[in-house]
């Protein structure tokens, strides 16, 4: 796997998977995609970097560890029904706000702050079940 | 419809069973991967079985126009394979832990918790 | 046939759908534990290398998620059940929580033996398992334990155990030593066949009844036809048996329990089959009464096996912990005998049975944890002497033997007294006799261990009238952190065998809410099907 054709595209390769996670999970709510799909995409770029470039390498690009980023996007995807409480609606309840930047009207919401959760969540287990794995073949 | 799709989980879970009264890790793990597709496909049909149009709103509409395919079971089975994937990667990376460290794939052989002469019962009280 | 309401379509009616009353704080009280729970797990996993803040911020998550249980016990003492559906959707739509008097006062339970086992597990738990993420995972637990006993859909009760299991995966393998593999590979295997077990009959209800909301369920269940119900039933049995370790799909627990840490051990025997006993109440009783009604043979007949096998089986081990585990099966006995004579009797003293055993059992998984810190080993051939070093402990794990005896004057009397007395009313003189004789060989079993452990001088074949002086005492940070919480549990056993009337009226009211569904349905929003559902 470490050609050099391969560590030659896979940082620009990254960079493309996860722009294009991003944009699936913004385009979720209506249309097909959303957080957990994009976390894949996204958490696949990682796994992808780990191949090419090594483990340690992803470990410092990232900053953070990937297990404390689930527990971030948990974090956040529970921040989102908490919201609702000072809106005396039950837990969960979605809420919107829209914001006028010139001439897009952008709506945001708290599905889309549990989705953002979702991303993080998925993007935090599955790479740090790839990292370990990795890590594990690189040991041998 | 229905009838050939029961004839299939049918097949799922005796494949699976036969599977998972085995003594090897292995064989079991197979034995809950096939077990759990045959559940999903189990829900899938207890929802219903219709081949119309994906629960979608079309544009310009309130609601949804029927005949439509049920959502629900969709949402359940998605549900339930994301989490049996979960356990499934679990039970699969402690078995090859117990593989590597206990050198046994064979669940006779795995007796370290229960040992296999085991003590007698005290007498004395 | 009800499965029709699959096809519900409220086109062009969409607000319809929607709930319009305000929420208040007392009905955030129901889903707050369970995220804070949650929420709190994320908050330690994410600050899992920063150790030193670790223990401090999960008690007080824990110590914050009682006060609010508290608050909400006295609500539904006060004004009975109470119910909050999700993101606004009408209940058969969104995922509702439905707290009666048994969900809080498990919850409850479950989060006071949360408590006292975070606390004991300060002295028990290396750096490493601290920076493993132990305290998240022990937080996890909880909301999963917390979100099963308040959920009032199906489907999300399966959601809350998988939660609950991927937890004490985590649990039950930390530390790595090779024990622990074979244990976590048996626990893993049985526990995560019983789910899917649980996810099958899930299928078949959903299939026979359109929907997953357990109030919805009870409604129409009584016109269910009767063979698809008892096959749903049987599963749903056979899942929650396998959860809650009845006989004869225990083996998982004697084969896993004794592996973990002490601590671990604790919280699962406190927990995780309390919660398949309680579902068990929940969907054979609340649910699908009719098919509990089909299976009482069945049940009558597992809860007379189970509460005799499982204390000869504490008879006949020399490892202290399983020794317990099997005590600890026999408890799931007497929740069968609940089962099988659904009166309010029956059901008050299984359900009080449930409370007792959450805090006997962990508080004696706690103190096999203390012994086996003195003695060095789990084999209880290899200790003695124990009564001449600390007479305290010997007091508590006599007074605990026998609460899980069910000798009076302690916790375990009472429901085991409600059990024999409504086992007499139905005439079901077998259950009593079980029951009897389950105590008896239960007081054996644990006055035997007492004896070996504490009263005998030194191990077997030794000289026994010298003192045992391979014993290791306890340091200082070890008699606060461990002796504190489990005294404080075998305190709560005490008191509450003392004053047993708060928790008969507990009691009485969890049998009524499950006995009667209509207070539950109402709750929950479903009770007039002809003016909320199909228009």
């Amino acid at each position: 796997m470490n050609t050099v054709i391969f560590r030659t595209i896979a940082p620009i390769l990254v960079a493309i998977m996860v722009v294009f996670s991003v944009f699936i999970l913004l385009r979720g709510h209506n249309e097909p995609g959303g957080g957990f799909i994009g976390g894949l995409i996204a958490a696949s770029a990682i796994a992808i970097y780990g191949i090419a470039a090594g483990v340690e390498e992803v470990r410092k690009a990232l900053k953070f560890d990937p297990i404390a980023i689930a527990g971030f996007g948990v974090f956040i995807a529970g921040l989102a029904g908490l919201l609702s409480y000072f809106y005396q609606v039950p837990f969960l309840t979605g809420l919107w706000a829209y914001l006028d930047i010139g001439p897009s009207k952008v709506a945001l919401s708290t599905p889309l702050l549990f989705d953002i959760g979702v991303y993080f969540a998925v993007l935090g287990t599955i790479a740090a079940i790839a990292l370990a794995l990795e890590e594990d073949e690189e040991g041998k | 419809m229905e009838i050939a799709l029961a004839v299939l989980i049918g097949m799922f879970f005796t494949v699976s069973i036969y599977l998972l009264l085995s003594r090897a890790i292995i064989r079991m793990l197979l034995g809950i991967a096939i077990l759990g597709n045959g559940v999903n496909l189990l829900i899938f049909t207890a929802g219903r079985l219709t081949k119309e149009i994906p629960p979608i709103i079309p544009m310009g509409q309130d609601g949804l126009i029927e005949p439509f395919a049920n959502p629900l079971p969709q949402a359940l089975i998605l549900t339930a394979i994301v989490i049996g994937f979960a356990l499934f990667t679990f039970l699969l990376v402690l078995g090859y832990r117990a593989y590597q460290e206990l050198d046994a794939d064979d669940t006779d052989t795995m007796r370290l918790a229960e040992p296999e002469r085991a003590p007698r019962p005290p007498l004395s009280y | 046939m009800a499965a029709d309401k699959t096809n519900i379509v409220e086109s062009s009616e969409l607000p319809v759908a929607m709930i319009d009353v305000a929420t208040s704080f007392a009905d955030w009280l129901i889903i707050l534990p369970t995220v804070i729970a949650l929420m709190g797990a994320a908050l330690l996993i994410m600050l899992r290398f920063n150790k030193a803040i670790q223990a401090g911020l999960a008690i007080l998550i824990v110590v914050g998620i009682i006060i609010l249980e508290v608050r909400l016990f006295l609500n539904v003492m006060e004004f009975g059940t109470q119910s909050m559906t999700m993101g606004k959707w009408l209940p058969p739509f969104g995922i509702s929580f439905t707290v009666d008097v048994i969900s809080i006062g498990f919850a409850l339970a479950g989060a006071i033996v949360t408590l006292a086992v975070l606390i004991y597990a300060q002295a028990d738990i290396s750096s490493r398992e601290v920076k493993y993420g132990f305290h998240s995972l022990v937080l996890l637990l909880l909301a999963g334990v917390t979100g099963a006993f308040m959920t009032g859909d199906l489907f999300n009760l399966y959601v809350w155990f998988e939660v609950m299991l991927i937890a004490s995966f985590g649990l039950i393998i930390m530390g790595g030593r090779k024990i622990q593999l074979d244990g976590a590979i048996k626990y893993g295997f049985l526990n995560f066949l019983a789910t899917t077990f649980f996810l099958i009959s899930l299928g078949l209800i959903y299939g026979l009844f359109g929907t997953l909301n357990m109030a919805d369920i009870s409604q129409v269940s009584a016109q269910a036809p009767i063979g698809p119900l008892t096959a749903i039933g049987a599963l749903l049995l056979l899942a929650f048996g396998m959860k809650g370790a009845a006989f004869p799909v225990n083996a998982w627990l004697p084969a896993s329990y004794h592996t973990p840490h002490p601590a671990v051990s604790a919280l699962f025997g406190g927990l995780l089959t309390k919660v398949g006993a309680y579902a068990l109440l929940r969907s054979l009783l609340l649910i699908m009464p009719s098919a509990r009604d089909f299976l009482d043979p069945v049940i009558t007949f597992l809860a007379i096996a189970t509460l005799i096998l499982a204390p000869l089986g504490a008879l006949a081990q020399t490892n202290l912990r399983r020794a317990i585990g099997f005590l600890l099966i026999g408890g799931v006995g007497s929740v069968l005998v609940g089962l099988g004579v659904p009166t309010i009797r029956g059901v008050a003293g299984a359900s009080i049975y449930i409370f007792h055993s959450m805090l006997t059992i962990s508080a004696l998984y706690l103190m096999a944890g203390l012994i086996e810190r003195i003695m060095g080993t789990q084999d209880t051939r290899k200790m003695g002497g124990l009564y001449s070093a600390s007479s305290w402990l010997s007091i508590l794990f006599l007074v605990l033997v026998f609460a899980v005896a069910g000798l009076p004057p302690f916790l375990g009397f009472w429901p085991k007294l409600l059990l024999i007395e409504a086992s007499l009313s139905q005439g079901d003189v077998w259950l009593v006799v079980a029951l009897v004789l389950n105590s008896l060989l239960t007081t054996i079993a644990g006055t035997r261990l007492w004896a070996h452990i504490f009263w005998r001088s030194g191990p077997v074949g030794e000289n026994s009238e010298q003192e045992n002086k391979k014993l290791k005492p306890l340091t200082l940070r070890e008699k606060y952190l461990c002796v504190t919480p489990t005294t404080i549990l075998v305190l709560f056993i005490v008191f509450f065998g003392l004053k047993p009337a708060m928790i008969f009226d507990a009691g009485r009211m969890a049998a009524y809410g499950l006995l009667d569904n209509s207070e539950y349905i109402e709750v929950t929003g479903l009770a007039d099907p002809t003016k909320e559902k199909v228009e």
